[in-house]
This record gives C-alpha cells, structure tokens and sequence, in this order.
C-alpha cells in the first residue's frame, strides 16, 4: 500500500544494491531510478481485496448471532462467537468435531500415503530409463489434465463391485493416486537430484532402496513438501467424492457434513450461523498447517553437494 | 470415542433383546416373516428431516427385531442422484426420504419398491391429493406421505390495518390489493415473485388445477404451457410486468430484510412458514396473521402445495417388509407423529395427526392466532392432486433460468412459460421417454 502514497518518481532499492524488478544481467551496472508501477499496485491490490473480502465475511459473520446476521451492517462485528461456537458444538452431540476428525483423517492420511506413492513414481520416472517410460508418464499427464470429479461416479460403481462403498477406505483409496503429485515428483526429483550422486552411491556399494531413502528422499524433501501440502488441501476441500462414497453421516467430512446442515428441506430454514461458524473453525487447520511446514520450504539440502 | 462406544454399546443391547425376544416367544405380533425367521433386522435410513433420529430412536425402544439407522442426508436433488446412483450398484439404503416431486424420476430409475401388499388400509388417513402423489393414482405404493405444505396466505395484520386493505379472497381482490397499497405506499410492496422458487410455482399451478406431467400407456404428455398454468403465468407476470408487485427472488439477505422492515406487507408461503419467518423477519414476531390462499373462483376452495416428503422403501432393500412396517408406524402412529411434530418441526401429512394434540397450540411466531393448526388443517383437506413426471428437476432448472429473466426485464412471463415446457419436453425424449406431442 505505501507504493499507492510514495511519489511517482522515487527509488526502490533493494537491501544488496540492486534495483528491484531489474534482470541480474541489467542490475551489473548502476542503479536504475524505477516508477512506482500505479496500474499493477492497483491490480494487486484489488485482487487481494477480492480474495480476503470473503474471507473477512466469513469472520465477520461467525461472530453474529442468528438474528443479526443478515440485519445488522454485513462488516459490523456481533459478539456471539462463543455462542455460536457452543451452539455448533452442542449440535446433534457434537457431530461436528468427529467430522473434523474424520477430515483430519482423511486428509492427513491421504497426503501421506499419496506423497509416498508419488515421491517413489516421481523418483522411477526421473532416475530410470525402461522401456514405456514416456507412455507411462503421458498417460498420467492427461490424468492430470481429467477433473477429479467426473472420475467420482465411476470410481464409486468400482468401489461397489469390491463391497467398499461407504467406508474409509473408499474415500482414500482414489486419493493415493494423484496424477499431479507424481507429475510434480518427476519434475522435481529430475531437477534435484544428480545421477553422479545416485552413481556415486551405487559405486559405494548402496542398494537402489538404499539410494531412494538416504539420498533421493532427502533432498526431494521441499517437492515432497510440496506434493503433501497440495494433496492435504485438495482431500480437505473435496466434496463430491464423499458425497457420493458414504452414507454413513458419522463417515463425513466436514464439507459433507456441513452440507446437510445448510439442506434440510424446503420447510426448514438453513442453519446459516453454524455453517458459517463451522467453515471458519474449518480453515484453522489448515492455516496452522501452513505455518508449520512453510519453513521446510526453504530447505535446500543440493547446495553445496556436488560440483557444477 | 464415545459416539462409537455408544453405538456399539446400542448394537450389543439390541442383539442381546432381539435374541431374548427370540428364544421367549417367536411372535411378538410384529407379523415379520424375516425378521422372526433370521434374527433382528438391520435397516438404514436416509433421511434429511433434523431430529429424524431421535424419532426413530423411539421405534428402536419398542422394536428390538428391527432396528433402524438414520443417516442424515442433505436434502434437494443431489440426494436424488446419491440414491440413484446407489440403486445403480445395487448399494441404496433401505428406506430414503423423498420429496414427492421426486418419486417419479427415482421410481424410473427403479429405485423404489411397490410396497402396496404391506400397507393395506393405510390409504385413508391420507388426504386424496396427497396420496395420489405416491401412488401416481395406480394400484402401487412407491412411498408413504410424511409431511406437506399446503399453501396459505400470510400478512401482516398491523399494516393491512394500517393502509386500509382488507384480506383477498380472490386473487382478483389480491391483483387489487397489490395496486391499491402502491398508490398508498409506493415505496411498499404486496409481496414479491421469486423466480427462484419453483416449488412456490408449481403450487400456485396446481391450485389452478394444472397437471404437468401425465402419463397414458407408454407416454408422457407435459402440460407445463397449459391453460390453468399459463393463467398462473399471466397473472403474475402482469403484476410483475407493471409493477404491482416487487420482482426481487425470496431467501436472500435483502428479502428477509424486506419481510423484517415490512417492506413487503404479505407472503404466499406454506404452513411452515412461521419456521422461516422466525429467522428472517425476527422483528415482526406477532404481527402477521394467516388466512387460506386467495382463490380463482369467487367462494372456491382450493390450495397447492409447497415441499412435503414421503418416506419410500427401496429395490435393493432386503428386509422391504420390515422396512414397510417401519414407514407406516412413522407416518401414521400417533406416537411417531407427534414425536416428528415436535423434533423434526413437520407438518404431518396424516390428516388425524393435523388436528392431533401435538398441533394444539399454535406457532410461538403466530401466539397472536391460536386456532393457527386449526384453520390449517381445514385447509390442508383443500389441496388440489399435483402431477410429477421423471424429470422435474430440469424443468425446475430451467424455471429459474427462464422465469429468472423475464422477472428481471419485468417483460411478462408467455416466453418463459413456453421455454420451460420445450426444454422438459426436450429432456425427456433425450431420456429415452415416450412424449405425446
């Protein structure tokens, strides 16, 4: 915001000298004055308002009691946080937090066992040459390409065939193969891990497992990172496949979960207030997740390990 | 965890009964072939009605040879698709909830089972209209009626007071109202039409006596553009159309703020409106009153209806006897009804239940008119036989598209209603359905 306030005219420079937004080749010579852009600040900034808008609402209105909630200034805080919280808890004994477990559970375990599938994919993909190889990886491109949600109906008359619908299983079992997960552990096992250091290990005398664990595994560790986060949002939020797999309303996710409180039929009115309570108590985990695990991002143990 | 623990410690105790009641006397009078043959029953239940368990959780105390499991759905047509898709892998529950509109496309897609020889005698504590709606007014019985929505007139007492405007019986009188309270009040509205309801139009029509789906030997013939239909259409369209009355859709925030402020002085709604109205309209708890839906004919007495569900056994259930035994003590036990009264906040469509004690005091909402269930029920008896065919939900859609536009252009509704008729035609060739032209 302050580039809105600054005077057009005046210069950015960056702590180590050089002018920021400059190409490394440009910035060799001297510091080059730079216009505060007005139009991209303006587009960042509408842009940002435009994904945190909903976000505040959302905070806004979980602190509103049920009468308030759409009479009052739709950005004036209530103060019925705590009641909703309890009310929310309180709801069918507390249903709410299995479904949060049950989200935990799914999401938690689905990101591990997908990153496993696709860090040991990833790593086949990039280190081995076989025969099939490309055809192998094209068809799991266009995976990627195919929404996850026109795969739900199919994958559930599969699940029927095997006596799997509606269970756990059946909700992880089609998220441990992730099409971009494997994608993304190709890309990144190629780019990070030398074949010298996969020779190396083999010339010492290390097994191919060996190799995968102690050296592949670790310096993949930012995509693997990576691939967790992206399969653990991606089970968070997913909809359609729980919908269709579980009958079982103690098997829900929170989104399933929440769905049913804002449908009860015609004759019932929404239950707004706790579903906008339970979406926001959704979102924790996943912030706290971010927190947590963002700084593993910047590992980068290939610094230093070999020669270029 | 205790859910778990709970639910096994339920599971234990019900084997533990259903065995004694076994080895103690092998009729209990429950007349259940199977269940008396193999051991206690196990049925699940999709259902969306809030409370539905705790309900059900009276049946479990009286019955330890069928035991039911409720596992709570959300509602509308994407449960429609979850069951069917089910019944397509042979995976449906035994019993499901369903809304009437709903029946025929779940009873194509052979979803439902006709469970007619297990509910002799049941048909009479059922008003005909409603009845006809699970029975497509053949000899089968693909459901049981649970609750309907028989449509009345709401408004706000203080304020037709206020402006001098007496309650239409007519919906000549009403089209009057609606103009007479412009000229007092332009900043006021009647009401509004909302062409996000679909369900409201479809009521209003089927007082009007319109049948949109009919069904002869092998074909369909869709009378959605027909004549009562298309006066439903005109009349609103025209009072929309000249600005009579507001065009803004229901069940948004700048609604409920309408019917809070008394920006709009009358709701067509059903008799669960005061449910909706405690939420939207908090302000105004105490000042509406409610009176039967103005008619088309001068002394007439007629009314659609707006939501209602019935409770329907499956192909796929194995236990359909039992699961039979179980929807009829649901939807007409006394016991079960008032139980659904006070959890689930239904209007039961079983006409004893409607004037039954649990219905003897009138909504918190409407203190202001005790005999509330009282007229209610007298209503209810009027409501007009509605017609669904396969395939309601693309008409529904296409409601909303279509009526949603000329709504807004305020251009009146003939297109609409002709648009809507096409594309319902349209789809049900595409779905391999006979159409009579």
């Amino acid at each position: 915001m302050t580039g809105l306030a600054s005077p057009p005219l005046r210069t950015t420079v960056n702590g180590d000298g050089r002018a920021a937004g400059t190409t490394p080749g440009a910035s060799q010579g001297r510091p080059r004055p730079r216009r505060t852009a007005l139009l991209p600040t303006a587009a960042l900034v509408l842009g940002a308002l435009y994904c945190l808008l909903p976000v505040a609402w959302v905070v806004v209105a979980a602190t509103k009691p049920d009468n308030e909630l759409f009479s009052t200034f739709t950005f004036l805080p209530g103060d019925g946080i705590a009641d909703n919280v309890t009310d929310l808890s309180a709801y069918r004994d507390g249903i709410y937090w299995r479904w949060m477990l049950n989200s935990v559970f799914y999401a938690g375990l689905g990101a591990v066992l997908s990153t496993v599938v696709s860090a040991l994919a990833g790593y086949a993909l990039a280190i081995y040459r076989f025969r099939g190889r490309e055809a192998f990886f094209n068809v799991m491109l266009t995976g990627v390409l195919m929404p996850p949600v026109i795969l739900a109906i199919p994958q559930y008359l599969l699940m029927a065939e095997a006596d799997l619908t509606d269970s756990y299983a059946s909700v992880l079992l089609p998220l441990i193969l992730s099409p971009y997960g494997v994608y993304l552990g190709r890309i990144y096992a190629e780019a990070a891990i030398p074949m010298e250091l996969v020779e190396a290990g083999r010339m010492d005398g290390a097994g191919e497992w060996r190799i995968f664990r102690r050296i592949a595994v670790p310096m993949m560790a930012p995509g693997l990172v990576t691939i967790f986060l992206f399969q653990f949002v991606a089970i968070w939020n997913n909809f359609l496949l729980p919908f269709i797999m579980l009958g079982d309303d103690e098997k829900f996710p929170m989104t399933v979960g929440l769905f049913t409180l804002l449908k009860q039929g015609a004759s019932q009115p929404s239950l707004y207030t706790l579903v906008i309570t339970g979406a926001l108590l959704a979102i924790a985990p996943l912030i706290a997740l971010f927190l947590v695990i963002q700084r593993f991002w910047s590992l980068d143990l290939l610094s230093g390990a070999v020669k270029s | 965890m205790p859910h778990t623990m709970r639910r096994s410690l339920a599971a234990a105790t019900a084997v533990l009964l259903g065995a004694t009641a076994l080895t103690a006397c092998g009729s209990s009078g429950s007349g259940d072939g199977a269940a008396a043959g193999s051991g206690p029953v196990s049925l699940t239940y999709w259902a969306w009605a809030p409370g539905m368990d705790k309900v059900v959780a009276l049946w479990n105390a009286e019955h330890p040879d069928i035991k039911v499991t409720v596992q709570k759905q959300a509602s509308g047509d994407d449960l429609v698709t979850k069951i069917i898709t089910a019944a397509k892998a042979h995976k449906a529950p035994d019993l499901v909830q369903a809304e009437y509109q709903a029946l025929p496309t779940l009873v194509s897609n052979d979803a439902l089972a006709d469970i007619a020889p297990d509910v002799a005698g049941v048909k009479d504590k059922f008003a005909p209209g409603i009845w006809q709606q699970t029975t497509f007014g053949g000899e089968a019985v693909y459901a049981l009626p649970q609750d309907s929505g028989p449509l009345m007139f709401f408004y706000r007492q203080d304020l037709f007071k206020k402006y001098g405007l007496s309650v239409p019986t007519t919906w000549e009188e009403f089209a009057a109202t609606a103009r007479d309270l412009k000229k007092k009040a332009p900043k006021q509205s009647l009401t509004t039409f909302s062409a996000n309801d679909s369900g409201l139009f479809a009521g209003l029509a089927q007082q009007a006596g319109a049948a949109w789906w009919t069904f002869e030997g092998d074909t369909w013939k869709v009378g959605i553009d027909d004549a009562a239909t298309r006066k439903v259409s005109d009349f609103w369209g025209g009072l929309v159309a000249e600005g009579a009355i507001d065009n803004q859709p229901m069940y948004t925030p700048s609604w409920n703020k309408a019917m809070n402020t008394g920006e709009q002085l009358a709701w067509v709604s059903a008799v669960w409106a005061p449910g909706t109205l405690t939420t939207a309209a908090p302000d105004t708890k105490g000042k509406w009153a409610m009176a039967p839906l103005p008619q088309w004919t001068e002394g007439g007495s007629s009314t659609g209806s707006w939501g209602g569900s019935s409770t329907a056994v499956t192909t796929d259930s194995k236990h359909k006897k039992a699961a039979a035994q179980f929807a009829t003590w649901l939807n007409t036990d006394p016991v079960a009804l008032a139980a659904l009264v006070k959890e689930s906040g239904i209007y039961p469509a079983a006409t004893a239940a409607q004037t039954s004690g649990a219905l003897a005091k009138a909504p918190d909402y409407f203190a202001n008119q005790p005999d509330f269930y009282t007229r209610a029920a007298e209503i209810a008896k009027t409501t007009a036989p509605a017609a669904w065919g396969p395939n309601v939900n693309v008409a529904y859609t296409a409601f909303k598209d279509e009526f949603g536009k000329a709504a807004k252009a305020k251009s009146g509704f003939d297109t609409a209603l002709t648009a809507v008729q096409s594309a319902t035609v349209t789809d049900l060739r595409k779905q391999g359905f006979e159409v009579a032209k």
